[in-house]
């Protein structure tokens, strides 16, 4: 149905527009609409028709045509099958979504084969854009918060000693790893590390944070994945009067999603975290952003750092039909074109490093806070300018080959 | 105090507050699955059901938390028995396979409807402000809503209790449990008697759904992805058995807490090598017939 | 007297000739085996473009095999067999990425051997125990050995897995292709062998055994059957399959993460076996196929509520298929055979019967009428187009319900009424 409507809407652009050489470019968008994980698929799903409704005239008089496909559980298997098949049936000149590493890592030589752009609005495992050639990242990496939280948490939130507490899988090892390089080179120290099962289930926070309060940090720094593992980590962490105790909590903007932050209460309040996004963010770009939004899905619902690389990444492939008059057939010009891009959306100024296809942003510390009006909202502290992706500069472990 | 026994304390008192969810949403399954044989894999479904009962009824009409726990468990037990008199009680007399198939399929239709009225986003509860704080024992503190949590869990254990053990209603669920053929030919109805034990077991779930929502959140794959907790309970507790799930629940949920806390890096483990371990020794499980 | 003791005696000796016929028979293949093999062959040519699906259904089919030999013949019930998958899957993924033994015979064979020789071991402990018992066993060992991979991610690469494992050319010859030509070929190779050794199994005296400890363990052991053991080999042997699934998995796939081991895994299998039919080998292939397609077409039409329409086919299934979906091939033939040449009633609906129908229908209106109205509360423009009064809207879904609900309930209980008044003993 949804595909329908763009058409029209499309065709009707190509009405206005009128020109000869309208191409329609077919983008295949693999995200993950079913299961445990289907609302962070439906927050960057939400941001591409946003942009899509009220940008399908821009390309005019080109037209895009939208395939979306189920991204499956976090295995590879189902993104590699679906995706190929987009390839190799549907013939789409682009992919684009991912939440999971493991699916963008699976696809990685599939793209390169079939030399198909692949460009990530989600997955944050830092050397996947090592894999391969074709794939371009507008998200961002499990370094660019975590890394210069450490020396933010050291020198102004003032956590001499700090505690790390992690969902046990990948982006939370990466998290941590990425906090604990930064913390300790600003001269901190970590003093307790906390597994915290798996990225499936929700576990019972208790017992976790609990060890973390009998050991005393200043700080505990926290990684678990922006579903509902975020809403019952801060429970458990208000419930036990950590914050009572003196043990601060910092961590990714993960720990806040602006789609949950509402329900959080005031264990939240004060919590500081480092990201690229926040509904708060005062910029124009962000207020026509919000706006749009909430005429669009209502007031209720808030975008989040996800829908705000999901808009970025709809905002780079279409700047990229236009720059290459529709013609995407090519996948390596596709990528050269993305190489360089630069934009100010929702999260602020954007660029594509060219030597890495990785996105460079603003990092803000932001802190959790009531608004006059009641609700909670985040204030920005301090913003890091032009954050690179520090795992592949440092060449840590495999973001090094 | 010491640090060990604070320590102690702690995964006593986290790991009880644990026990009492595991117990309220299993000990239903237990019994279907002791009673009738029926393998019931859409009871996480009921206690979703039961949760998202309880967000509607706090969020949108604005019912206070307690009230919302007991029409949710009301409503889901009567749903309940819509379900068992049209679809279940076919397939009583149907094997284990056709029950999983079917109880399966309704766990996913459940899910996917659920998605469709509230979104997959993960919901939570406003709490009255007396379950948000803690309460002070003296000598330590603990938060009020895992206190509230087993106060619920002992309530429930003493009227279960009673009512299997001093009515006559339990005696007849005890009896059919033990000789179902026996049971019906002195004159036990024991459908009837089973569409009854089937309602107070979803409603508990329902119950227990609605009470994780502040532990664990709430979206619509809460239906399947407790699922295997719930089976381990049943299984290391026993069949149809009410103290074994209960001490099934109290051992695996401090093992589990303790083993959180002592050995994270290995945290997960814990709850399964007790169960391979429990059942290699019992293989019926703590008090099921062998 | 004698007349008809010799009738007896005669009878008996027919009875015999009979049964031996049947037991020489049944283990030839029938033309109608050929039709899958045909038929896989045939997509090969017909969806070209669709061969990594393929690839993926004819792995399932291959591992809801080897569940089938356990669970169909053998009566074991495991609610784990992700655990062999992944043993066989980690195999072949620890042996390129750590080793570099990148040639995919001889690392099936390593598999199969692998992952036969945990469900030796396993086996030997589990299969002591019967029902629940064995089900919650197999399903703690397979997560078990999903969190020992965790905790060591330093070897199995945790949940981001063992990435960009390249598999040598096959028989140092074909390449991997972006469209999984190769990949099908080889995959459907490997079954076809597999599925020969399998039969061999299950028509062999070994089989025959094993249906005898599902049907009833007491006399098998009463009358001298080594039940334990047969129960171990068969298990290690359906462990190395599953091992061998795995196995291909990991090669077609150039990757491997620990979700392999997942609960999820092991249910679905299952699953698909019951909607295919236990204990009939061509049960994994229907019901693999069947539902990798539905799934696919389902998550194609609606990616968000496509569990929906496979949860209503499952249910479906067991109303109308209670012995899977190849189990009902079985019964439309073995009906139609049995009622050429007799005489058959359909028994008239009885009273209850209609109130059955009617007590249906009614709750079909009553959740009809109730999404009807709660359809509109999501505002979804899909039905908004067609119809804008609320209570016109609640009123056609309840309509609707009822007849479906009505019409299912009258058809299942219309199905089911036949019966066979006289003509040729069965």
């Amino acid at each position: 149905m949804r595909i329908l409507r763009w058409l029209g809407l499309a065709a009707l652009a190509v009405a206005v527009g009128g020109s000869a050489q309208a191409a329609t470019v077919k983008v295949g968008v693999v995200l993950p609409f079913s299961g445990a994980n289907a609302d962070l698929g439906h927050q960057i799903d939400k941001a591409f028709d946003l942009y899509v409704k009220l940008h399908a005239k821009d390309i005019a008089p080109h037209k895009i045509e939208i395939i979306k496909r189920d991204e499956g559980p976090p295995t590879g298997a189902v993104a590699k099958r679906v995706t190929t098949e987009l390839i190799t049936n549907d013939k789409v000149q682009l992919v684009t979504g991912f939440v999971f590493s493991p699916s963008a890592i699976a696809l990685a030589p599939v793209v390169t084969q079939a030399k198909i752009p692949m460009i990530i609005a989600n997955a944050g495992t830092a050397w996947i854009t090592n894999l391969s050639p074709y794939i371009v990242r507008l998200s961002f990496s499990m370094w660019h918060p975590a890394y210069p939280m450490g020396a933010y948490a050291y020198d102004k939130v003032g956590c001499k000693t700090a505690a790390m507490a992690y969902t046990d899988f990948p982006p939370g090892k990466d998290s941590t790893e990425a906090f604990k390089t930064g913390f300790e080179k600003a001269g901190g120290k970590i003093t307790l590390s906390v597994p915290m099962g798996s990225p499936v289930q929700v576990p019972d926070f208790t017992p976790f944070l609990q060890r973390v309060k009998d050991a005393h940090p200043d700080c505990l720094y926290a990684f678990i994945p922006s579903g509902a593992h975020a809403t019952g980590l801060m429970k458990a962490y208000g419930e036990l009067g950590l914050r009572k105790a003196g043990i601060k909590l910092i961590g990714p903007m993960d720990l806040i999603p602006d789609n949950k932050l509402q329900d959080m209460g005031d264990a939240a309040i004060g919590t500081i975290v480092m990201g690229h996004y926040a509904v708060d963010l005062d910029s124009s770009a962000n207020k026509k952003f919000k706006e749009e939004w909430h005429k669009a899905y209502g007031a209720d619902s808030y975008p989040d750092f996800m829908s705000a690389a999901g808009w970025d990444t709809m905002h780079a492939i279409f700047d990229t039909i236009n720059k290459l008059k529709g013609d995407l057939s090519n996948g390596m010009t596709v990528v050269n074109a993305l190489k360089g891009w630069s934009a100010v959306g929702p999260r602020g100024p954007v660029t594509i490093d060219p030597a890495t296809r990785d996105i460079v942003q603003n990092e803000h510390a932001m802190e959790v806070y009531r608004k006059p009006d009641g609700k909670l909202g985040e204030r920005i502290l301090d913003t890091v300018k032009n954050v690179k992706d520090e795992c592949k500069v440092l060449k840590v472990g495999r973001c090094g080959k | 105090m010491p640090q060990y026994a604070n320590i102690a304390v702690s995964i006593l008192f986290d790991g009880l507050a644990y026990a009492m969810f595991l117990f309220i949403t299993s000990v239903g399954l237990s019994v279907t699955m002791g009673l009738m044989n029926f393998v019931n894999l859409a009871h996480g479904a009921f206690a979703m059901i039961g949760g998202y009962i309880v967000v509607s009824l706090t969020r949108s009409y604005g019912v206070g938390f307690i009230p919302s726990l007991i029409i949710a468990a009301v409503t889901v037990a009567l749903i309940s028995v819509r379900f068992e008199r049209r679809l279940y009680r076919r397939f009583y007399r149907a094997t284990d396979l056709e029950q999983v198939l079917l109880t399966i399929g309704l766990a996913f239709m459940a899910i996917a409807t659920f998605t469709y009225f509230y979104g997959p986003i993960p919901k939570s509860v406003p709490l009255p402000d007396w379950l948000q704080g803690s309460v002070n024992f003296g000598f330590r503190s603990f938060p009020a809503y895992r206190v509230f949590m087993i106060a619920v869990g002992v309530g429930l254990i003493a009227v279960l209790w009673y009512a299997i053990e001093r009515t006559n209603i339990g005696a007849m669920i005890r009896a059919a449990v033990d000789n179902r053929r026996m049971a019906e030919s002195v004159g036990i109805n024991v459908d009837r008697l089973f569409t009854l034990t089937f309602a107070l077991g979803s409603g508990l779930a329902a119950l227990g759904g609605g009470l994780a929502i502040q532990l664990l959140g709430l979206n619509p794959n809460f239906a399947l992805l407790y699922l295997v907790l719930f089976l381990i309970v049943v299984a290391v507790g026993g069949l149809g058995s009410l103290k074994g799930t209960l001490l099934a629940a109290l051992v695996l949920g401090i093992i589990d807490t303790g083993g959180k806390y002592l050995l994270a890096d290995a945290g997960g483990f814990f709850i399964y090598a007790v169960t391979v371990i429990v059942l290699l020794i019992k293989p019926a499980g703590f008090y099921g017939r062998e | 007297m004698a007349v008809s003791e010799k009738a007896i005696a005669h009878r008996t000796a027919d009875a015999r000739a009979r049964a031996a016929d049947y037991l020489l028979k049944r283990h030839r293949f029938r033309p109608a085996e050929a039709l899958p093999w045909l038929l896989a062959i045939a997509a090969y040519f017909l969806f070209p473009d669709r061969m990594t699906f393929g690839n993926q259904a004819l792995i399932m089919v291959m591992f809801a095999l080897s569940l089938d030999l356990i669970l169909g013949y053998a009566g074991i019930v495991s609610l784990g067999h992700a655990a062999f998958f992944g043993i066989g899957a980690y195999t072949v993924g620890l042996l390129i990425a750590r080793l570099g033994w990148s040639e995919p015979l001889s690392s099936l064979v390593a598999a199969a051997a692998i992952a036969g020789l945990a469900g030796f071991v396993t086996g030997w402990f589990i299969l002591r125990y019967r029902g629940l018992t064995v089900i919650m066993l197999t399903l703690a060992t397979a997560i078990m050995l999903q969190e020992a991979g965790n905790l060591r991610s330093d070897i199995s690469g945790g949940y981001d897995g063992l990435p960009g494992l390249v598999i040598s050319p096959l028989f140092g010859v074909f390449d991997y292709d972006l469209y999984g030509h190769v990949n099908y070929l080889y995959v459907l190779g490997v079954l076809a062998v597999v599925f020969y050794v399998a039969r061999r199994i299950v028509y062999s005296p070994f089989g025959q055994a094993l249906t005898g400890i599902r049907e009833n363990v007491r006399r098998m052991h009463a009358i001298g059957s080594p039940v334990h053991w047969r129960l171990v080999t068969i298990y290690t042997i359906s462990a190395a399959i599953a091992g061998i699934a795995g196995a291909l998995f990991t090669q077609t796939n150039a990757y491997v993460t620990l979700t392999v081991f997942e609960f999820d895994n092991s249910a679905k299998v299952m699953v698909m076996l019951i909607l295919g039919g236990t204990g009939r080998l061509y049960g994994a292939f229907i019901g693999a196929v069947v539902y990798m397609v539905l799934e696919d077409h389902l998550s194609k039409l609606s990616p968000t509520f496509w569990q929906f329409g496979i949860g209503l086919v499952l249910i479906l299934a067991v109303l109308f298929a209670p012995r899977g979906l190849a189990g009902l091939a079985e019964d439309i033939v073995r009906r139609a055979r049995l009622w050429r040449g007799a005489t058959t009633r359909r028994l008239a609906f009885r009273r209850e019967d209609w109130n059955a129908v009617i007590v249906s229908a009614l709750d079909g209106a009553a959740v009809g009428f109730i999404a009807g109205f709660a359809v509109n509360f999501r505002q979804t423009d899909l039905i908004a187009e067609y119809i804008t009064s609320l209570p016109g809207q609640a009123l056609l879904f309840a309509c609707l319900g009822a007849a479906v609900a009505a019409g299912v309930n009258a058809l299942y209980l219309a199905l089911t009424r036949r019966v066979v008044v006289e003509g040729p003993a069965p």
